[in-house]
Formats: C-alpha cells, sequence, structure tokens
C-alpha cells in the first residue's frame, strides 16, 4: 500500500509563492533557472512549475510501509517525519546534534535524524519508534522498550524515543558488553531527568537476556 | 508498579505540545534581538514578506492588541513587576529577545523567511554582570531580612570560618524545547496545546493577558518533556503562539530554537554569597551569617529562597542573613529545580565542612552535634524529621568509616581519592487541590485533577492512591490531569504535587467509598463486577463525588520538611585535574513513598542534577554583547551517561503523620539540596583545594 501525506490545506501559502515567482529578478538571478520555468511563473502558470521546481520526488520505507512523497531537499528526515508524516514520536532536542532525542535507525543504524536530509535517504528503510512494537494498543513490545518500563528508564518522555532506538544500535553494534561500554556508547542521548543508570540497567538485561533486537 | 504511561512513552505515542499536528497548521519562527538594551530604529520586514509560505510577520508595528499588557501591575503575581510584553513597543529589554514573529504555512519556509528580517537598533549601554553592579543590589518586595539573637555572632566565635561562594547562571535545559501551537476558535476563545507545568496557572495568566473568562480559555499539557521550574509561568513563545493564530486565523505552533530556551525561558540566577560560621571547640554552633545577592531583570524582582536553608538545618542560636537582588539587562530569571535552596545549600555545607576542618571534627559528627530537635526558624515542632536515620545509613552504606581525613591523604593508583558529605534541607507543605473520582457503569474509575507530570510519574502514583483506598486493581483506575477544564490543583513545583493532589484524591476516593457504601447499605464493595452490579441497580449510570483537600492548623503549629544526606566519592586527576564522581549514597527523608521505583527516579534526576551544578553547567555571558556564549547542547554541559557513576539511593519511608493523610512530604528537590557543596567537599578532601566558585571545572584545580 502506497502512504502519501495527507492534504495540507495550503491555499494561502500558495498564494504567496506566486507573489515569489512574479519576482523574476530573484528567479533569473539564479542562473540554472530555466527559462521557460521563468516565463511560465510570469504568466501566472507558476503553481506546478513552482513545485517542480522546488519540490524533489522520494521514495523510501518507512516502518515497512513504501512511501512516495514530494519534498523540498532541505527538508531534514527528522520534520519530515514529524510534521509531514505526522510520525511525532521521533523528537526535536536541538536540531543540532547534540542531543540524541532524534535518533532513528536507516537500513539498521542508528542515525540522528535532524542531522540529515529526507532526499539523501531514497530508496532506504528508516525506522522510527512507532516501528518498534506489534500494532495495537496491546501489541507486543519490542524487548527493550519492555525493558525500559521495567526498569523506569524514564521520567518525562522526551528523550525516550531517541534513547530507545540508540539502546537497540548499541546491543546491535555489540557495545553492551559491560555497564561503562554501554554508557560510553550511550553518551549521544542526552537524559535530563537523568534517568541514564535505570537505562543502563535496561540495555544491560537485554544483552543479558539475549534476545533479538 | 511500573508507570501506567510507560507504554506510550516507549512507543511514541504520548502528546507533548509540539506533537499536535491540528489541520491548516501554520509555523512560527521567532526573530530575536541582537542586543541587549536600546530601542529597534526599524524592521524591515519586505523581503521575508515575498519569501515563499510566508502568511504574516509580527512585530510590535502590527501585533494584535493584548488588553492584559496596559494594566498596571497588581502585586498579586508571583513575580513583582510588570512581566515581559511580547511585540508591545520598540523596547529591547535583554539580548536574544523576541522582536517578530514569522508565519509560514511549513517550518522551513518560515525558518527562511525569520532569516530575511532584518532589524535597526538605537543601542543603549547594558550591564549584564553581576559582580560590578553589586552597589545596585537592593531588598527584593518578597523576601525579608531575618535575624534570631544576635547579628554576626560568628565574629565573637572561638573557631569561625568566613568565605565567598559563587554560583553562576543554570539553565533548565529540559530535553523538550518549550512550545505551544494555539488555535482561536472563534473572537472569545482560545484553545492552546501547551508545555506547562501548572495549566491553571496558564489558563489564567491568558485569561489576564485578553480579557477572557474562564470558559474562554482551554489549555491542554498531559505530556510535558522536562520542566524543572521552566514551565511554571507563561513566555513568550506562547504569547506568540496565541498572537499569531489570532492575527492568521488558523492554528500557529510556536517552539523555540535551543539558543532561544536559554533566555527566554528563565534560568537560575548567578549568586554571590557571603557565609560567615563559627563554633566553640566543641563543634557547638554560635552563629550563622549568610549574605547573599543574586540577580534579576530590570522590569521584574525574581526573589529564590536562597538563604532558607541556613534558616533552618542547625540549631544556632544567633542567625542573620541578608538577601539583594541586582537588576540587569537580562529576562527575568524563574524558579530551577531547588530554586534558591541549591544555590544557598552549596554555600552553607561548604562552609559547614571548611568548619569541621578548622576545628578538626568529622563532618557528620558536626552536622549531629548541632542537629535541630525543632525548626529554629520559627521554634515549630517538625512534621516529622529523620534526618538522623540519614546521616547514620547514609553513612554506613557509603562506609564513611574508610575515609581518613586529611586532605591528599587517600589514593587509588594515579589519582587522589576523596569522600564528601553534606546534608540537605527543602520544605515541605501542600496547597488546596481538587479532585474528581467518578465511577464508572463498566465498574472502572475515573480520577481527574488539573495537576501535571512533568516526569515525576504523577499518573501512576495518583492511580495507585485511588487504587488504594477503593481496593481496586489499579488497571481499573484511570487518571486525567493536564487540562484547565479538570478540578484546580496546583502547579507541579515546589515538590508539593503528592502532598497536595494525592491527599486531594485520597479524599475523594474516601468520600467515593462511603458513598458506596451507603448506596450498598453498608455492604463493602470490592470488585470490579459489584460496582457494575451497584450502579445498574440503583439506575445510575455513574457515581462522581468532586472534593477540595488543603491543610488544616498544623500549618500554623508545625514545620514540614524534607531532608536528605549526600554522600560522594570522587577521584580526581593530579595532572589534568579531571574530576569523576565514582560513587554517591543519597539518604532521604521524604514521608512515606507511594511508588519506590518513581521515587528513585526522583532521586536519581537531582543527583544528575547536583552533578551538573557540581562539575559543569554554567552559563556564559560575553559581556560585551551581553549575550550568551555557550547557547546549545555542545557547549552548556550537561552531564551524559558516562559522566553518571553508581548511585545508592536510601529512602527512609517513614510516613509524616501530620502533614497529610497519606504521609507522604515531596521528593523531586530534595536529593540536590546541599549535592553540589558534598562533590566540593570530595574534592577538597582529594585535594586539599577548596572551590568556592562553582562549577569545579580542571582548571580550577591546576591553579
Ligand atoms: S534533535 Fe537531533 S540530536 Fe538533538
Ligand atoms: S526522560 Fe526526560 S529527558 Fe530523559
Amino acid at each position: 500500500m502506497q502512504h502519501n501525506e495527507p492534504d495540507r490545506n495550503n491555499n494561502a501559502g500558495q498564494e504567496a509563492r506566486r507573489d515569489f515567482l512574479k519576482q523574476s529578478t530573484l528567479l533569473t538571478a539564479l542562473s540554472l533557472t530555466p527559462s521557460v520555468v521563468v516565463q511560465a511563473a510570469e504568466k501566472h502558470l507558476d503553481e506546478k512549475a513552482a513545485a517542480y521546481f522546488e519540490q524533489v520526488t522520494l521514495k523510501l520505507t518507512i516502518n515497512g510501509k513504501p512511501y512516495t512523497l514530494s519534498v523540498e531537499p532541505r527538508v531534514t528526515l527528522l520534520d519530515l517525519l514529524r510534521e509531514r508524516l505526522n510520525l511525532t514520536g521521533t523528537k526535536k532536542g536541538c536540531d543540532y546534534g547534540q542531543c540524541g532525542a532524534c535518533t532513528v535507525h536507516i537500513d539498521g543504524r542508528r542515525t540522528l535524524s535532524c542531522l540529515t536530509f529526507a532526499v539523501m535517504h531514497e530508496g532506504q528503510a528508516v525506522t522510527t519508534i512507532e516501528g518498534l512494537a506489534e500494532a495495537g494498543p496491546q501489541g507486543k513490545l519490542h524487548p527493550v522498550q519492555e525493558a525500559f518500563i521495567r526498569h523506569d528508564g524514564f521520567q518525562c518522555g522526551y528523550c525516550t524515543p531517541g534513547q530507545i532506538m540508540s539502546a537497540i544500535g548499541c546491543l546491535r553494534e555489540d557495545r553492551a558488553n559491560s555497564p561503562d561500554e554501554i554508557r560510553e556508547y550511550m553518551s549521544g542521548n542526552i537524559c535530563r531527568c537523568g534517568a541514564y543508570n535505570n537505562i543502563v540497567d535496561a540495555i544491560a538485561e537485554v544483552k543479558k537476556g539475549g534476545q533479538k533486537v | 508498579m511500573s508507570r501506567v504511561d510507560g507504554r506510550l512513552k516507549v512507543t511514541g505515542g504520548a502528546t507533548y505540545a509540539a506533537d499536535n499536528q491540528l489541520t491548516g497548521l501554520v509555523y512560527g519562527v521567532l526573530v530575536t534581538s541582537t542586543i541587549a538594551k536600546g530601542r529597534i530604529k526599524a524592521i524591515d520586514t519586505q523581503a521575508a514578506r515575498k519569501a515563499p509560505g510566508v502568511l504574516e510577520i509580527i512585530t510590535y508595528q502590527n501585533a494584535p492588541k493584548v488588553p492584559g499588557y496596559e494594566a498596571k501591575p497588581t502585586g498579586q503575581t508571583r513575580v513583582d513587576g510588570q512581566e515581559f510584553r511580547v511585540f508591545y513597543n520598540d523596547e529591547i529589554l535583554f539580548n536574544n529577545q523576541p522582536v517578530a514573529l514569522v508565519l509560514a504555512d511549513t517550518f522551513e519556509r518560515a525558518n527562511h523567511a525569520a532569516s530575511l528580517v532584518t532589524v535597526q537598533y538605537a543601542q543603549a549601554p547594558h550591564q549584564t554582570a553581576l559582580r560590578p553592579n553589586l552597589t545596585k543590589g537592593t531588598k527584593p518586595k518578597r523576601a525579608d531580612d531575618y535575624l534570631r539573637g544576635q547579628a554576626n555572632a560568628y565574629t565573637t566565635a572561638p573557631v569561625r570560618v568566613e568565605q565567598e561562594y559563587t554560583t553562576p547562571i543554570n539553565v533548565h535545559n529540559p530535553m523538550e524545547p518549550h512550545a505551544a501551537t494555539a488555535v482561536w476558535q472563534d473572537a472569545n476563545n482560545v484553545t492552546v496545546y501547551n508545555k506547562t507545568q501548572a495549566v491553571r496557572i496558564a489558563q489564567q495568566d491568558i485569561m489576564k493577558a485578553f480579557n477572557l473568562k474562564e470558559e474562554n480559555v482551554r489549555v491542554h499539557s498531559p505530556f510535558v518533556g522536562g520542566a524543572f521550574g521552566s514551565s511554571s509561568r507563561v513566555w513568550p513563545q506562547e504569547m506568540a503562539a496565541i498572537l499569531g493564530a489570532k492575527k492568521v486565523g488558523r492554528p500557529v505552533k510556536v517552539v523555540l530554537r535551543r539558543d532561544q530556551v536559554f533566555n527566554m525561558v528563565g534560568y537560575r540566577p548567578e549568586s554571590i554569597q557571603k557565609v560567615g560560621i563559627g563554633a566553640s571547640p566543641d563543634g557547638k554552633l554560635v552563629g550563622i551569617t549568610h549574605e547573599a545577592y543574586g540577580l534579576t531583570s530590570s522590569y521584574e524582582q525574581f526573589a529564590e529562597r536562597i538563604v532558607d536553608p541556613s534558616k533552618s538545618l542547625y540549631s544556632c542560636p544567633n542567625l542573620n542573613t541578608t538577601y539583594k537582588l541586582v537588576p540587569l539587562d537580562l529576562s527575568t530569571p524563574c524558579w530551577t529545580r531547588g530554586p534558591g535552596e541549591s544555590s544557598g545549600s552549596f554555600a552553607l555545607e561548604s562552609a559547614m565542612d571548611e568548619l569541621a576542618y578548622a576545628l578538626g571534627m568529622d563532618p557528620i559528627a558536626l552536622r549531629l552535634a548541632n542537629f535541630a530537635e525543632n525548626d529554629p526558624e520559627n521554634q515549630h515542632p517538625w512534621t516529622s524529621n529523620q534526618l538522623r536515620a540519614c546521616y547514620e545509613r547514609g553513612a554506613t552504606q557509603f562506609n564513611w568509616a574508610r575515609r581518613t581525613p586529611a586532605p591528599g591523604s587517600m589514593r587509588d593508583g594515579d589519582w587522589l581519592v576523596g569522600l564528601g558529605m553534606s546534608a540537605g534541607i527543602y520544605k515541605a507543605g501542600r496547597s488546596p487541590a481538587t479532585a474528581r473520582a467518578t465511577l464508572l457503569a463498566d465498574g472502572s474509575l475515573l480520577v481527574q485533577s488539573a495537576t501535571a507530570d512533568v516526569g515525576p510519574g504523577t499518573y501512576t502514583i495518583m492511580t495507585q492512591i485511588a487504587a488504594d483506598v477503593m481496593s481496586m486493581d489499579p488497571a481499573h483506575v484511570r487518571f486525567e490531569l493536564g487540562d484547565s477544564a479538570l478540578p484546580p490543583a496546583p502547579g507541579q513545583f515546589g515538590s508539593h504535587t503528592t502532598t497536595s493532589v494525592g491527599s486531594a484524591v485520597y479524599d475523594v476516593c474516601l468520600s467515593l467509598r462511603q458513598k458506596v457504601l451507603e448506596l450498598a447499605s453498608g455492604q463493602a464493595i470490592t470488585t470490579r463486577d459489584g460496582y457494575v452490579e451497584l450502579l445498574r441497580q440503583k439506575g445510575m449510570p455513574q457515581l462522581s463525588v468532586t472534593k477540595e483537600s488543603k491543610s488544616g492548623s498544623e500549618e500554623k503549629t508545625h514545620s514540614g520538611k524534607s531532608f536528605c544526606a549526600n554522600f560522594v566519592e570522587v577521584w580526581v586527576h593530579p595532572v589534568t585535574g579531571q574530576v569523576r564522581v565514582v560513587k554517591v549514597v543519597s539518604a532521604l527523608d521524604v514521608g512515606k513513598v507511594i511508588n519506590a521505583k518513581t521515587a528513585r527516579s526522583q532521586v536519581l534526576g537531582s543527583v544528575v542534577w547536583g552533578l551538573g551544578m557540581a562539575l559543569m553547567e554554567e552559563g556564559q555571558i560575553d559581556h560585551r554583547f551581553g549575550r550568551y556564549v555557550n547557547k546549545d547542547l555542545a557547549d552548556y554541559h550537561l552531564p551524559v551517561f558516562a559522566d553518571v557513576p553508581d548511585i545508592d539511593v536510601i529512602l527512609i519511608d517513614q510516613p509524616d503523620t501530620i502533614l497529610d493523610p497519606i504521609g507522604a512530604k515531596g521528593i523531586g528537590e530534595i536529593g540536590m539540596i546541599g549535592f553540589a557543596a558534598a562533590v566540593a567537599n570530595a574534592v577538597y578532601h582529594a585535594t586539599g583545594k577548596r572551590i568556592r566558585n562553582l562549577p569545579i571545572t580542571p582548571d580550577k584545580l591546576m591553579a
């Protein structure tokens, strides 16, 4: 099944874009602008041309579902997930790659989604916190999710999606062989509530249990 | 019991303020000032207005009027003065002050357009440094100088210490940046999905600002990604979202950038403190003098409880405190975990350690020799006090006995080992709170109160209290909070949610149980089926009771405090000055523990905060520009996994029989009080270097 983003009801925005495109001086300043685009804009045939000009087609898989999207190249993967696909489980803590709240998996590897543009992931598979548990309110949780609950590995819960995605990464990378190693390889994920020791216990327990992550 | 909201939090299902993606949502990005003081000469929004997707740009020149901004300050607000008025006029009061809000159809477009707004300023000279301005310090309206016995009696004591201690700006930096999404249903009805510790306070503030009635303002805040005091009043992002939504007639979301979190939503103010403390040779305290300076903004007086621990922690016949605030060209500080007590206790508990050395006495023995049987501030008996047990059990667990007192006398390989301790005290009280308990037709229980859960586990604790009273399975109880339309509760700050709201939940469930008993003609019901059957028999769709709880006369006759003893082992590298905290034991008297898991987590959090305060956190302002230098999470250091040692938490768990019906005292802040001093004391023990200026960074140890 194809998933496309919801209609964004953006009439006002389109008018503004028309205004923008009327600024032909701006557009001609861009040497790569095909003159046909500029002409189209000036003749008010601009919406499609503008979409063509500003947006890039992107195909990727998120939590096992294929998406075909049209995005501006400057959209980060984090903002795409949160603001356009309503996958708000992934959090923005800093937007500068300094906190880990936005950690997702790309082709199985942990990645800071605020530090990467969505268009760089054409054809790749993204997993977010929403993609770990089985569907439904009673669906089976991932072993790391269960361990976090058991060990109270969070307080406010805001850093938690990133912590869990990172914890799975840490386990897959085989960097969870001692509390100190876990601490080292989880240090990119800040928890201001200070749930660190409980998270270490949660990860160590999953490691010990040997469940597949 | 594990948290009832655990599943939501580990699956990404918990909705925080910025997670509300309403239809037709508009993104607001704030443009902020680049000077600390002066006036806006001109704002050019031309280029930004032409940028794609831009709907509107709000500045002081075209902002919708806020009637509340015209009102004279009433003196009724929790912070004295004239609140900061967003987009009100051309005046610049602090650096990075919001001057424009760019509204566009996508976040990227709003962000880009914001970069196109240019502002010209008429700059005026600013003052942002505390020390050079100490002479401008004045006594805040909200704080009284305090005296018992003789002032400065410590100067007459045979053994005395007199030192200055300083603490820098600390920034709350919750992981969730502050955010608000506002939508006006019509000209008079506004809903705000907000990050707040107090939906009722936010509601009242918005009502006042826009001259609206209670039923016209709805605030939702079911999940808060940490706050620590920073979400206890309405700030620019809420007002900006509300104004933006009014202007464009669509929902508007405003999320602060991390650098904006540093000065737009308060911070822990810097302090300069002098402590004089004197004792007789047997260690009996003769006198304490504690003089503190703090900073505030030019437009409000934010007063802290910085000298409070000194007044009550020790039995001492002579004590005097003063507190002065210096107004500077900065934004107003605000309550920050252990507001005042954290900074004040650093000074007091460092001075106590210095006194112990001056006396040649064990630091625990010195504290026990001056144990306060009553609250020395007012002679009231404690509602409960297990501080002795904290010292005793903490010392045993930590193996304090292994400590050889001479500085530098303990080593492990290359490393200097230091053991330090301190005590903490924090107010325990309660405020009026109301809860509603409703027995539903399916035999489950719904309990509601307009409190918050910013992380301590309020959802879970209230569920447990209700389930306990009703003898129900907690799985059949649901607790709702974070909605201003629910029965009123105080904000979640001051470590008084469990005492206040917990008591209300307890009382309302008692009433409900009583009602059920009457309905069932004295037959106690303990099963869900039993409740279903009763309601069916009586033909009732549900059974609901609402009740307010508050303290009685005990508030006037007793003194309520939580207590703690902190034990810290540090290793200091003699060459690099690196400090590693390798072991922490926190022993606490917080009254009865309702949930062992979440209670322990609260203490772990306080300890991590204490580590940050002691070793790394420091908001640095370049005073030439009056602007933060380290305004992101790479430059403002917070403790990370690798900084945090094993932490043993000992909860004495003795119910307080006077403060409230459930026996709890309060746990969110006490673990942080005195903690930074325990680290400093351990560093002194390791190295012989007494660091009196936080944070204890390697440069200070190498000097
Ligand atoms: S939001 Fe990506 S690292 Fe902080
Ligand atoms: S749980 Fe609050 S930041 Fe980690």
